[in-house]
């Protein structure tokens, strides 16, 4: 609810330095980072391991007989959903979908975002303020409604036209604070030497001015990705996010809806809702982690 | 000031035409017309012609948008297909239920965000300021609707304490019996989204404070023998405190988004949950309005904000 202006708030004391030993004595000083990057890292291992020995379309065949069968049944380690899926199965093909698209949102977003934001930035004054106008026009749209009417009225609607729907929407947080430290980058007597030996725009820009920012653009992608796992989880949820073909955490847990289920057959919604509350958090709490350490000011060790 | 705010309202109207422009586009793009609704197997496909003739649905399309906004400000928002009412009738009753349940989870969010973003900056670095940035962390990360699951499940349904659907029970009679129950459907839901919404003040207040400690005023104070207790209630909070009131505005973006997750986990019925009904049962016009209105609501809403900051903080008055 209060989100909207803290991404330039977080960055405010960004320091354009970091390296890979600071990294690793914030991670020795701070338990719980360490803790988080060890089980984040095992379940990634498990997820991507798990899926490789798994069949979406198998594990997606519905099979009545075996509706809400309870855990421990022969072959349901877990459980078995309405339609007779095995949970297991579901939680691990669902998790790997949610980090691939998580991932894939975070990379197109961040690349939209970069671009706008280091144009803008860099040549300032009047063309940053007209790029600003409708960055500011599109903080006010309702995200969220419009993304669920476009996914609603898409045919032939796939994984892949979710993530480009979402990327479409999800960039502009990133322009914004691209934007304000390329700003202030773009003032340093680094880029105006650049400039009066003639160099181009382009290459100032892309080759020069944007390497400065790789520290900020590292700790965005990882605090984004949290959050776009989060909102594709939410919107599978609402059932506007994945195909119905699609095994996704967002599905499982969207079971709950039915009062029956939530109260009765907890087994078919609750591990979904703990693993994702474990990745996000856990994601969140590395990105903040890194931020610390891209922050001379704010390292613990 | 009044020329700020001027400019500030002159911005808007733009943004609000390109809103608008935008929905109508996109509502184009929905399937189905306005007389979806009334078709009978006895309408003949000539008789649909004419009719669509009629209403003009063949003009280009910034004729029909002209005509649109016309009826708008007219107070025709079409019909709805799913419930046989007109949409202006329809969403002033779930409006209400929305207006409400936002109002109190503010209330509830400032109540709570307000102390620890006091004490956070106060007591910098100790082991409070630590445990209050573990939740602003962990209440920033975490997917809401999950949260609100495990909410309605353990509170609703394990322990009982609270209904767990409705805005108010069917059996309440009398002023006072609705006004309670209406309060005890809202209660769980409000808690739940207020808990989770505090990240930006919380931030806000500490840095805030922090900042505040270090200014000269505040030695003087210290200087003059003001005492710590005094230096804080009489001096800093009331310095810090005043910009916060600018965030009730911002607020109302995350509020609208967010009432579209806690309604449908709760079953309240406000206008987020008639924008997913209305989805799932293809009510276009329905949605239509809810999205035009939820965005003139966050331009007002930013508006807002942007006025109040520049009245308590004379620095950002662009001229």
């Amino acid at each position: 609810m209060f989100k909207r202006k803290s991404k330039e708030e977080k960055f405010k004391d960004v320091q354009a330095t970091s390296n890979l030993t600071v990294i690793a004595r914030e991670f020795a000083q701070d338990k719980f980072a360490l803790g988080a990057l060890i089980a984040l890292s095992t379940l990634i291992v498990v997820i991507f391991g798990g899926s490789l020995f798994l069949n979406t379309s198998k594990v997606m065949e519905v099979s009545i007989m075996d509706q809400y069968n309870v855990p421990g049944t022969p072959g349901f380690l877990l459980g078995a959903d309405q339609s007779g899926r095995s949970v297991l199965s579901e939680l691990i093909l669902g998790a790997r979908n949610s980090l691939v698209i998580g991932f894939a949102v975070t990379v197109l977003m961040e690349v939209i975002g970069i671009i706008y934001g280091t144009v803008a930035g860099y040549y300032g004054g009047r063309v940053d303020n007209l790029m600003m106008r409708f960055l500011d026009f599109m903080l006010t749209l309702p995200t969220l409604m419009i993304i669920i009417v476009i996914v609603t009225i898409i045919p032939h609607y796939s994984m892949w036209t979710f993530i480009l729907v979402m990327g479409a929407f999800y960039w502009v947080g990133t322009a914004r604070l691209i934007r304000s430290k390329a700003l202030s980058e773009a003032k340093k007597d680094y880029i105006s030497a650049s400039k009066t030996s003639g160099s181009s725009d382009l290459k100032i820009m892309f080759k020069e001015l944007l390497p400065n920012l790789s520290s900020i653009i590292i700790v965005d992608s990882v605090l984004s990705l949290a959050g776009n796992i989060g909102i594709e989880v939410g919107l599978t949820f609402l059932g506007f996010g994945l195909p119905d073909n699609v095994p996704s955490l967002g599905t499982l847990i969207g079971y709950a809806t039915d009062p029956d289920t939530l109260t009765g057959r907890p087994w078919v919604w609750v591990p979904a809702s703990l693993l994702i509350l474990v990745i996000c958090v856990g994601i969140s709490y590395i990105g903040n982690v890194l931020r610390r350490t891209a922050d001379a000011r704010q390292r613990l060790g | 000031m009044w020329k700020t705010i001027l400019r500030r309202v002159l911005i808007m109207i733009p943004e609000v035409i390109v809103l608008s422009v935008l929905i109508f586009l996109l509502a184009k793009m929905m399937p189905g017309d306005p007389f979806s609704g009334m078709i009978t197997p006895q309408t003949s496909a000539a008789q649909m012609h004419r009719l669509k003739l009629e209403a003009g649905l063949y003009d280009p399309w910034y004729v029909q948008y002209w005509h649109w906004v016309v009826r708008l400000f007219h107070g025709d928002l079409g019909m709805s297909y799913q419930f046989h009412t007109p949409v202006a009738h329809l969403i002033k009753s779930r409006a209400m239920n929305t207006l409400w349940l936002s109002l109190l989870t503010v209330i509830l969010s400032y109540a709570l965000a307000i102390p620890l973003g006091l004490i956070a900056g106060r007591y910098e670095d100790s082991k409070k300021d630590k445990a209050i940035q573990i939740y602003n962390y962990i209440s920033y990360a975490i997917p809401a609707f999950v949260v609100y699951l495990l909410g309605l499940w353990f509170f609703g349904y394990i322990l009982g304490w609270f209904p767990t659907s409705g805005s108010v029970s069917l059996g309440a009679d009398g002023f006072w019996a609705v006004f309670f129950s209406r309060i005890a459907h809202m209660i769980l839901p409000a808690i739940l989204m207020a808990l989770l919404s505090t990240t930006g003040v919380v931030q806000y207040l500490r840095s805030e404070i922090i900042d505040a400690k270090r200014q000269d005023y505040v030695k003087t104070a210290r200087a003059k023998g003001v005492r710590e207790k005094k230096v804080f209630s009489k001096h800093i909070f009331r310095n810090s405190l005043l910009p916060i009131a600018a965030f009730a505005g911002y607020s109302i973006t995350g509020l609208l988004g967010g009432s579209i997750f806690i309604e449908t986990v709760f079953s309240y019925p406000g206008m987020g949950l008639l924008f997913v009904n209305s989805i799932t049962n293809r009510d276009y016009a329905v949605i239509t309005v809810l999205v035009l209105l939820f965005g003139v609501l966050n331009l007002i809403g930013t508006l807002l904000s942007d006025i109040i900051l520049s009245i308590v903080d004379p620095r950002i008055r662009i001229e």
